[in-house]
């Protein structure tokens, strides 16, 4: 399971049947397991990994600091449900240290974000304060370097 | 030089007429060649994890640039007795390890520190380019022992007894294999080893590919009951741990022994290069967890060839080790070399011709693994469509995987 799961991660296009073939099983059996990892949610989704800026998409990235005052018996649930509920919001992480809640946002412009976090994040009840800081530039994105400079510099062929 | 004579006047006979490796004729025809997927290559397609590269910076940074005792780094020899004794072996780092430029460095030594003119080694064939060539220099003669496929591409006790004569000094052994991807069973092993015995001979046991043994485990000959004392264990960085460019290497073995290898090795190499030794540590000290990684990566490119090749009809052995397929193209009516060529011609595919690991390798071509899946796949596809035209039929294209040129349907075909 946990090798299909690792085969997946890094190319989620793969067929059942090209897994099998790899781990030496059925496929019957990869298909399965497949199935019930996806039923059980431990496979969420399966998307690409998209270098807007190569695609020629002007997008801002956001990554807020998020204080928080947690609430009785839900802790940072309620603050952090009504954070993500937003669809600017790619992802919330709770975090330790200074502040409780990393907020990742989205948006076409600085400005755009900078509207969002104002009058939509900072307003939210239980939020203490924000601290924005603008993404500049991604090298690495879920484990890939996005302008891979690295080529295979081995010899044709070799003994 | 005077008009009338040409360097070949001067050039030791020896030199002189040994043959160029059949892998270099065969790499000028590829680089010539434009847009080549190559399964040709000898080496891991991943770089040096990072950690060791990283140690190997630190270490210059330091000013870590000078000579080390010509056995190498004790800090080194010692993480090399700790690895070896995962089989129980041990060895004392202070003279029974040496350090050597690449494990082609420590077959030279042991080779020419055991053989005089007329001596015999045996060799299994196929195997790597360098044993006959080394043994040649050495003014020893090379007795083959031939494999085949339908014997798995292994040597029996048998055989070994009947190649033995009065000469005969050593025995070689590489398995895993290069090119077969064959691995020994320790029964057969254990066999060799009672010849060995009898014969009083020197085993050289070339593990290199030690680590990358997917069917059973690897048996280490010199951890045989009794076989210490008679093998050069010969091992090294560049298979286990993506370090072919770094070229280190060790000899393990009888402390004497070790010590007339040192002998030359202090004269014509003095020590490995210390930047070497240094990252070699960090491998063994923390190396483990990337390379079972590539190990199990590897393994996946190697059911996905074995099914490619079942697939184009190719006989071949499932190797157990290394990265190599070796299949047998005799089928299509090409020799290896015309196989090789005539592949790189027309479908842009590099394999190496059998041939170049010796006569009983003809009628073979040796498959690197060592590629991307993307590689593989599209090279397989490439070699099926090759193999139908010469009027082998292929039973089935190779399945979606890596197939660029058409969307898989995904794994999202499963749930559904």
């Amino acid at each position: 399971m946990k090798e299909v799961l690792e085969i997946l991660e890094s190319d989620a296009r793969l067929s059942a049947a090209d897994i099998a073939i790899m781990l030496n099983k059925e496929k019957s059996e990869v298909q399965e397991v497949i199935k019930e990892l996806e039923s059980n949610k431990v496979i969420l989704k399966y998307i690409a990994l998209v270098n807007w800026e190569k695609a020629g998409e002007e997008k801002v990235l956001a990554m807020i600091e998020v204080r928080v005052a947690p609430q009785r018996d839900k802790g940072f649930d309620t603050v952090a449900e009504r954070i993500y509920r937003f669809p600017q919001v790619r992802s919330v992480h709770l975090m330790s240290g200074d502040y409780d809640l990393a907020v990742f946002v989205e948006g076409k412009n600085m400005r755009e974000v900078s509207h969002f976090v104002s009058t939509k994040l900072a307003t939210i009840e239980g939020v203490l304060s924000t601290m924005t800081h603008f993404i500049l530039k991604t090298y690495k994105q879920d484990g890939v370097v996005l302008e891979d400079v690295e080529k295979d510099r081995r010899l044709l062929v070799s003994p | 030089m005077n008009t009338n004579t040409s360097w070949d006047d001067f050039i030791n006979p020896v030199v002189r007429t040994i043959p160029w490796s059949g892998i270099r004729k065969f790499f000028d025809l590829v680089v010539e060649t434009p847009g080549v997927i190559s399964l040709g290559v000898g080496e891991p397609d991943f770089v040096t994890p990072w950690h060791i590269r990283e140690a190997c910076i630190y270490s210059l940074e330091k000013g870590y640039t000078m000579y080390t005792s010509n056995y190498g780094l004790l800090e080194l020899r010692q993480a090399i007795a700790q690895e070896l004794s995962r089989t129980g072996l041990k060895y004392n780092p202070q003279n029974e390890i040496l350090a050597t430029v690449g494990v082609s460095e420590a077959l030279d030594l042991a080779i020419r520190a055991l053989i005089s003119p007329g001596d015999e080694v045996l060799v299994p064939e196929p195997s790597y380019v360098s044993y006959a060539p080394c043994i040649t220099l050495a003014g020893g003669g090379v007795v083959s022992l031939p494999t085949t496929l339908e014997g798995n591409f292994r040597i029996s006790a048998d055989q070994v007894e009947s190649a033995i004569t009065p000469r005969t000094k050593a025995l070689i052994l590489c398995y895993p294999n290069n090119p077969t991807g064959a691995v020994m069973d320790r029964k057969t092993l254990t066999g060799i080893a009672e010849v060995a015995e009898r014969h009083n001979l020197v085993v050289i046991a070339d593990d290199i590919y030690e680590n990358l043994t997917y069917v059973g485990e690897h048996t280490c000959f010199a951890a045989l009951p009794g076989m210490q004392e008679r093998t050069i264990l010969l091992n090294g960085f560049s298979k286990s741990y993506a370090m072919t460019g770094w070229r280190l290497g060790y000899a393990a073995g009888n402390p004497d022994f070790i010590g007339y290898m040192t002998k030359i090795h202090q004269y014509t190499m003095l020590c490995a290069p210390i930047t070497a030794q240094m990252a070699a540590i960090e491998a063994l000290k923390n190396g483990r967890p990337a390379m079972k990684k590539m190990v199990r990566e590897y393994n996946r490119r190697r059911l996905l060839v074995i099914h490619a090749l079942r697939d184009i009809g190719l006989p071949c052995l499932e190797p157990g080790g290394a990265f190599y397929a070796f299949p047998d193209i005799s089928g299509t009516g090409l020799s290896s070399e015309e196989f090789a060529a005539q592949l790189l011609q027309e479908e842009k595919v590099a394999v190496v011709p059998g041939n170049a690991f010796g006569p009983c390798g003809e009628g073979f071509v040796r498959c690197s693994y060592a590629a991307s899946m993307e590689d593989l796949g599209q090279a397989f596809r490439r070699m099926t469509k090759f193999v139908k035209s010469r009027g082998m039929r292929p039973r089935k294209i190779f399945s979606s995987v890596t197939n660029t040129e058409q969307t898989s349907p995904g794994p999202k075909e499963a749930a559904g």
